[in-house]
């Protein structure tokens, strides 16, 4: 016990004495977080509209001023009929252009037709998408109560829209998972990875080995700090979404905490895994970042939805480890759910955990023989 | 006859097809200074290992400090110091730290370590420099350094793994100075090194070609055998005559 403390008080020297080491346990988290949920926004806050109105007529102008204080939009440009509305985009003055036609009031009032136009800059087809579905909500919307209100129309099916767990289609609800998965990857899986792989470089794992230290008390040595660094950024980015961002924890707090260990300790073997590999630092840095960073923001689901990928690669998201643990995240903040319905996606934690275990027993004894 | 403290009988190390130590016999006694030279991939790092326990042989009969290297590896561990090729303290940490981690390692207690770190720091006229860091200080010092904490605990045998790599010759004469002095307390040393001159200084050598021993006796004694000058020549000779 004496040995492993020593052992735990040198591990934390070395982190404490690297300021990159430092950097990237300590910054990273928050930065990405406040980066994720602050800056890169997909949200639509003050997009710049263009108005075409060639009506004029009170109808119009309350569309106009609902629109403009809904919050989503601001006026960049009133165009007059007969201009070429696409010098609006060309010139990058706006976003969108909402056009509406003549007579719109009494084509409303008399034919119960909605006689305008959202034209988008779809050179950025995700904006575009997002700023006319928005747009057309707030405008049927407005239709719908005030004007249709006394007019019964035949066969009309009215769809009504609500969105469970995120009404606010928030984004950082999304990403407060992701970044959580990320960065328990980043820390856990790279940064042992790299430390264990520094000793094997730097020849002190030789000393180690040759010394009454058993290989399991100096991986333990060697894991231990990091499992105790990423518990504190688990809870450091939980708390930051719950107080800064608002994101709700609608399940167990402790179902959470025992996942995210779960998900750690899988992260840890991994790295483990690529140390058995890895001949020195670099090699283990580059295995962390291609092999682990890059998947788990492209494939495990945090940006780029799974349904959506060709076969092949939703495939290949099944064999990414934070891919199942976004899923159960996701399940207990926002959809306050229990085991009962993650239990498959913690089985598969639980597995790959055992796999880079045994694997790396296997890998160890073979370069000891 | 002196106290054996290393026995190897028969050693035979294959990786696959490949026989990196072929039926090696030889004995080491207490006190004596053990110079293992062969060219490189002669197979002298890999009997190393399989005697600091870092790797199981594939057959034969290894005694380390007394201690069967198959069933009492950990004794084996306790028993022994190692000091490898490259530098093995670390680099960020205080001369002082790296005292304290590696006698946390072998269960030295913390008032022994004082009193030891004490006498350390004097015989290598260091004391002013207890709080640098390793990496701040000379490649001379801290090889000495790697040395003296490697055989910190006191063991049977210390191993040493091309200790003297890409040092300058005095600073070399000086570092096995400090060998000497380890050898007079009992200790004995067990060295590879590509370097003939340091050959002079063993008490015996043996030369490895090819996974086997060709040649264990005094330098003295080798040169005689050979009619060479010096161990260079008694090395070349040896090589050459197995072309």
């Amino acid at each position: 016990m004496k040995q492993f403390i020593g052992f735990l008080r040198k591990e934390f020297l070395h982190i404490f004495r690297d300021p990159r080491t430092m950097i990237i346990i300590f910054g990273i988290p928050v930065v990405q977080l406040l980066l994720f949920g602050k800056v890169i926004n997909t949200d639509i806050q003050n997009a710049k509209i263009a108005i075409l109105d060639q009506s004029h007529d009170n109808t119009t102008q309350k569309i106009t001023s609902k629109l403009l204080s809904s919050g989503y939009f601001v006026l960049a440009k009133e165009l007059q009929p007969g201009e070429d509305v696409e010098d609006v985009f060309r010139k990058g003055t706006a976003k969108m252009v909402v056009s509406f036609g003549p007579n719109f009031e009494q084509d409303l009032e008399r034919d119960g037709k909605e006689d305008v136009q959202l034209l988008a800059d779809a050179s950025d087809p995700n904006t575009a998408r997002i700023l006319t579905s928005y747009a057309g909500g707030i405008i049927n919307d407005f239709v719908k109560k005030e004007k249709l209100q006394n007019i019964q129309l035949p066969n009309q099916i009215n769809v009504e829209v609500r969105m469970l767990y995120n009404e606010g289609l928030k984004s950082v609800y999304m990403f407060v998972p992701g970044i959580m998965a990320m960065i328990l990857m980043l820390i856990s899986a790279m940064m042992t990875s790299i430390s264990i792989s520094k000793e094997k470089e730097l020849g002190t794992m030789e000393v180690l080995l040759a010394s009454p230290l058993k290989p399991i008390q100096i991986v333990l040595g060697k894991v231990t700090p990091y499992l105790l660094l990423s518990f504190i950024n688990a809870l450091t980015i939980i708390l930051l979404g719950v107080f800064v961002f608002g994101v709700p924890i609608r399940g167990s707090f402790f179902l959470l905490m025992a996942e995210s260990f779960l998900f750690i300790m899988m992260a840890l073997s991994l790295g483990i895994l690529i140390s058995t590999v890895a001949p020195n630092q670099m090699v283990a840095m580059f295995i962390s970042l291609l092999g682990l960073m890059l998947p788990t923001i492209l494939l495990s689901g945090f940006i780029f939805p799974i349904q959506n990928m060709p076969l092949p690669l939703r495939i290949v998201s099944n064999i990414i480890p934070p891919r199942w643990f976004i899923v159960i995240i996701r399940n207990i903040m926002l959809k306050g759910t229990g085991i009962l319905y993650i239990w498959k996606e913690t089985l598969v934690l639980i597995f790959m955990s055992f796999t880079f275990i045994a694997l790396s027993i296997r890998n160890f004894k073979i370069r000891l023989e | 006859m002196q106290e054996k403290v290393i026995e190897v009988r028969n050693l035979v190390k294959k990786f696959g097809s490949f026989v990196a130590n072929d039926n090696l016999n030889f004995d080491v006694y207490r006190g004596e200074i053990f110079g293992f030279l062969g060219a490189n991939g002669a197979g002298k790092t890999t009997a190393m290992k399989i005697l600091c326990g870092l790797s199981a042989p594939t057959s034969g009969e290894v005694k380390v400090a007394g201690f069967d290297i198959y069933t009492q590896t950990e004794k084996v561990k306790r028993n022994i110091g190692y000091m490898s090729q490259k530098f093995s303290l670390y680099e960020d940490l205080t001369i002082a730290e790296n005292i304290r981690f590696y006698s946390g390692i072998y269960g030295i207690s913390p008032k022994d370590r004082k009193a030891k770190q004490e006498i350390l720091l004097k015989n290598l006229d260091i004391e002013s420099s207890k709080d640098s860091l390793i990496g701040s200080l000379p490649l001379g010092w801290k090889q000495k350094l790697a040395f003296s904490v490697a055989v910190f605990h006191d063991p049977k045998i210390v191993f040493l793994d091309e200790p003297t790599g890409g040092v300058d010759p005095l600073t070399r004469r000086k570092f096995w100075d400090l060998i000497y002095e380890t050898a007079d307390r009992g200790i004995t040393v067990f060295v590879t090194t590509h370097y003939m001159d340091e050959a002079e200084y063993c008490n015996r050598v043996s030369i490895m070609n090819n996974g086997r021993i060709e040649a264990l006796d005094t330098p003295e004694n080798l040169k005689n055998q050979y009619s060479a000058k010096n161990m260079d020549e008694v090395f070349l000779k040896i090589a050459r005559n197995k072309e």
